[in-house]
């Protein structure tokens, strides 16, 4: 028996970031609250976004998932404190062309993220790398009007 | 029984799964099926492909036949007696929608309550919550034991002369959990209630007989036991299915159309409005053949046999908690956790091995709150499966404890 292809989609980075999540609790001050789930399998998460004058000053995520829906939630928060809405958004866009196995962009401010571009190779478990980003994207219905 | 020889039945256990043997431990979400029955939806469009009940060419009265055949198939299989009692429908799911729909609109009036059980699948929960909404009735749950089973008293602690519907499960798709319908019939008729069960985890696995069992609606699909997906069975008392009303309208099930209205032909077409699934129908009757030419007894002794091993086996992993009642008491699959390990990952390192399990709420959320857990992973087994499968389901779950357990 190998587990030679599980290698590559639990790389070590992702492991560490399900271990130990980064901005994994709930915002005092959190002006915009999204809970997301993913109905087929029961992950669930809750996004504290708080933004003021289009900048995500703070972010914090709440939940419970596999190891990729929550190694990518905490990634996501890493990508986007700090950045404008519009940039967060973006990301977001060029995270799903990764899991569909398009041409991407991964920037340096994208943190982790690209550590998971293996998991294009398992369609069953896109959804699961996607569900904070989504959250995300939920918060900023206009966005994309 | 010959499990090699059954096993050369189904070319699929020929394919390979990530470069691995393929070892298929989710008939609970959906069997395998034999060549026979593949062969046999072939057949239907090669030979006699025509539309059912009209017309009057050859190949309409033989297509007919077949699929009346099929019919026939289903009655003697679960016991029931007359023909009209076998509605065709598109499987479990259908049938209990279609069963909440035309029952509720005949006996439910506002006040009255609907009994189901915290076991159920979603199929014998939401219909049900619809038809409560609809008739300002309520829903009563009944409350499992600690040891994953449904105690008589409890079912007769929440019946009441408001009872008008008892909807249950035959067997548990998560805890295996064998219910005692016959046992539960008498109380729902002592109550004048009707029971309604759903049958989908039963009827593939051991002898259902619905007059033995004295049950008012019994529903099941075709994709568990063997045969095509789409299509499944409601039995019901043809005194009940004379009274109620068809859910869909249209084409066959109609006596005669006036331009303001119509009456309704006879049973079991008055609820199979339109084409139906002639193939998938068909098909259903050719692994109604299969199965009871091994015998659903040696069917279920052997399923108990592999259960037994498995639960053993797996109790004998550190780290793995399994749900639902001991070995001996229940149906042919295992639910379980391993500490640490989400059941995704789990489902996944298994099917880097070949192994294909089931992972997450298994359509049964109140029941997953029940365990105290979100989701959790499943093997099923079937005619198919061998000790030496479940073998190597147990090196797999080694394997992926040492992977997952590796600091990273």
């Amino acid at each position: 028996m190998n587990f030679n292809n599980l290698e590559s989609l639990y790389r070590s980075v992702i492991m560490d970031h399900y271990k130990h999540p980064r901005n994994k609790g709930a915002l005092e001050s959190g002006t915009l609250t999204i809970d997301m789930n993913n109905p087929t399998c029961g992950d669930e998460i809750q996004l504290n976004l708080e933004v003021e004058e289009g900048i995500i000053k703070d972010v914090k995520f709440n939940g419970h998932g596999c190891s990729i829906s929550m190694a990518s939630a905490s990634m996501m928060t890493e990508a986007v404190k700090g950045q404008t809405v519009e940039r967060a958004l973006e990301m977001g866009d060029e995270f799903s062309k990764m899991m569909l196995g398009e041409d991407y962009e991964i920037a340096e401010d994208m943190g982790d993220a690209e550590a998971l571009s293996g998991v294009s190779q398992f369609p069953a478990r896109i959804k699961c790398a996607t569900l904070s980003w989504k959250a995300l994207e939920k918060g900023f219905p206009e966005a994309h009007e | 029984m010959d499990i090699q020889k059954i096993r050369s039945d189904f070319d699929i256990l020929n394919e390979k799964v990530n470069g691995k043997d393929l070892n298929y431990l989710d008939t609970s979400a959906t069997s395998l099926t034999p060549n026979v029955v593949v062969n046999k939806q072939v057949e239907y469009y090669k030979k006699y492909n025509a539309n059912v009940h009209r017309g009057v060419h050859t190949l309409g009265s033989l297509a007919t036949d077949h699929y009346e055949q099929a019919r026939m198939k289903v009655r003697k299989f679960i016991g029931a007696k007359r023909f009209e009692e076998i509605v065709f429908t598109r499987g479990t799911t259908a049938s209990l929608n279609m069963i909440a729909r035309a029952l509720g609109d005949l006996v439910i009036n506002e006040g009255d309550e609907i009994v189901v059980t915290e076991m159920e699948h979603h199929a014998n929960i939401v219909p049900w919550q619809e038809v409560a909404k609809r008739k300002n009735a309520k829903l009563v749950f009944v409350p499992i034991e600690e040891d994953g089973t449904i105690a008589e008293e409890s079912v007769q602690s929440v019946m009441s002369e408001k009872t008008k519907i008892l909807a249950i499960t035959h067997v548990s798709n998560v805890l295996g959990t064998i219910n005692d319908i016959k046992t539960f019939a008498k109380i729902a008729h002592d109550h004048g209630a009707y029971i309604v069960v759903d049958g989908a985890q039963a009827v593939p696995h051991m002898k259902v007989d619905v007059v033995d069992l004295d049950v008012d609606f019994y529903a099941f699909s075709a994709h568990k036991m063997l045969g095509p997906t789409g299509i499944g069975v409601l039995y019901g008392k043809v005194e009940l299915l004379e009274q109620m009303e068809p859910t869909e309208y249209g084409g066959d099930m109609i006596d005669y159309v006036y331009k303001e209205t119509s009456t309704w032909t006879d049973l079991p077409v008055k609820f199979e409005a339109g084409t139906p699934m002639i193939a998938e129908a068909i098909a259903l009757g050719a692994a109604i053949d299969y199965l009871e030419e091994i015998g659903m007894d040696n069917i279920h002794d052997y399923e108990e046999e592999l259960v037994k091993y498995a639960y053993n086996r797996m109790s004998e992993v550190e780290g793995i908690q399994i749900y639902g009642p001991s070995s001996d008491k229940r149906a042919g699959l295992i639910t379980f956790n391993m500490d640490g390990v989400h059941p995704h990952d789990l489902a996944t390192a298994l099917d880097s091995e070949g192994i294909a399990v089931r992972a997450g709420h298994h359509c049964a959320q109140p029941l997953m709150k029940w365990l105290g857990t979100n989701s959790t992973a499943r093997a099923s087994f079937y005619i198919y499966n061998t000790k030496e499968d479940i073998d190597s389901l147990i090196k797999g779950l080694e394997r992926t404890k040492e992977f997952f357990s590796y600091e990273f």
